[in-house]
């Protein structure tokens, strides 16, 4: 016979990292929004297919959307509100994504040690991501 | 505290859940992809601007085409609603009296903001091959 599953007890990390969750969705879909229409108001009304408009979406960094057609595109984008907002997005992004991970791997896997092991592992990898990240954003 | 699962891939799909249990599972997936399209795609943009590695442009080209652009706008497009819907949920306990009515306007809006784009994806790519 099967038991049901006993429920996790959840501390407070998991409480803000569950509330992280939510809120940093939210702003990303805000943060996506202002990338797109940024987008069209630089002339992607008419310039932009669906796989330009997703790298302006996701990544809205003149390295990135390099391959767009709209002309010029680093200019006007060098400067510090776009840089703010450009790590902002990746800080939520890569927070959202590494905590969703390791929520899939917590719900398989239950070694203490190897949760453990695992979780300074997503932690390297984030910060790794957040580094990579900065260093795109203040050297393009 | 994991539960040790002992069923098949098919049983768990044929558990009753409906759509509710449907719809964990596409986030699920959804998002695993999203995290895994993003970190190849950085990985592969690194080695290719770095070193001008040959397996970063052959990586780059698998992203490039149309057809994984649909994948990854699926998956884009669906965790963002179901997300959506899911945090609107929490944050207003009230709305989860119409849960299933959420879930159907959700499916409408994703089909329209899904259907269209896709639609002129597929017809440029395909005219223009």
């Amino acid at each position: 016979m099967r038991t049901s599953r006993p429920i996790r007890s959840s501390g407070f990390i998991e409480y803000v990292l569950w509330l992280f969750t939510r809120f940093s969705g939210l702003l990303l879909l805000l943060f996506a929004a202002i990338s797109m229409g940024v987008a069209f108001s630089l002339g992607g009304r008419t310039l932009l297919d669906l796989p330009t408009m997703t790298r302006w979406v996701f990544f809205p960094n003149p390295n990135h959307v390099v391959n767009s057609d709209i002309p010029d595109v680093s200019v006007g984008w060098s400067n510090a509100f776009w840089q703010i907002f450009s790590v902002l997005m990746i800080f939520l992004a890569a927070g959202h994504g590494i905590n969703g991970v390791r929520m899939v791997l917590e719900d398989y896997i239950s070694r203490p040690l190897l949760v453990a092991m695992l979780r300074v592992l997503l932690f390297m990898l984030w910060l790794a991501c957040m580094i990579f990240a900065v260093y795109v954003i203040l050297y393009s | 505290m994991a539960l040790s699962r002992r069923v098949s891939f098919l049983a768990g799909l044929r558990y009753r859940g409906k759509q509710g249990m449907l719809n964990f599972i596409l986030h699920r997936i959804t998002g695993l992809g999203i995290v895994a399209f993003v970190g190849i795609h950085v990985v592969a943009g690194f080695f290719g601007q770095q070193f001008g590695d040959d397996l970063s442009f052959a990586l780059n080209t698998i992203y490039e085409s149309w057809q994984f652009q649909l994948f990854v706008y699926f998956s884009v497009l669906y965790h963002a609603l179901n997300g959506t819907r899911l945090t609107l949920m929490d944050l207003f306990p009230k709305l989860m009296r119409f849960q299933r009515e959420l879930l159907w306007l959700q499916w409408a809006i994703f089909v329209v903001s899904f259907g269209f784009p896709s639609y002129f994806l597929i017809q440029t790519s395909l005219s223009s091959s």
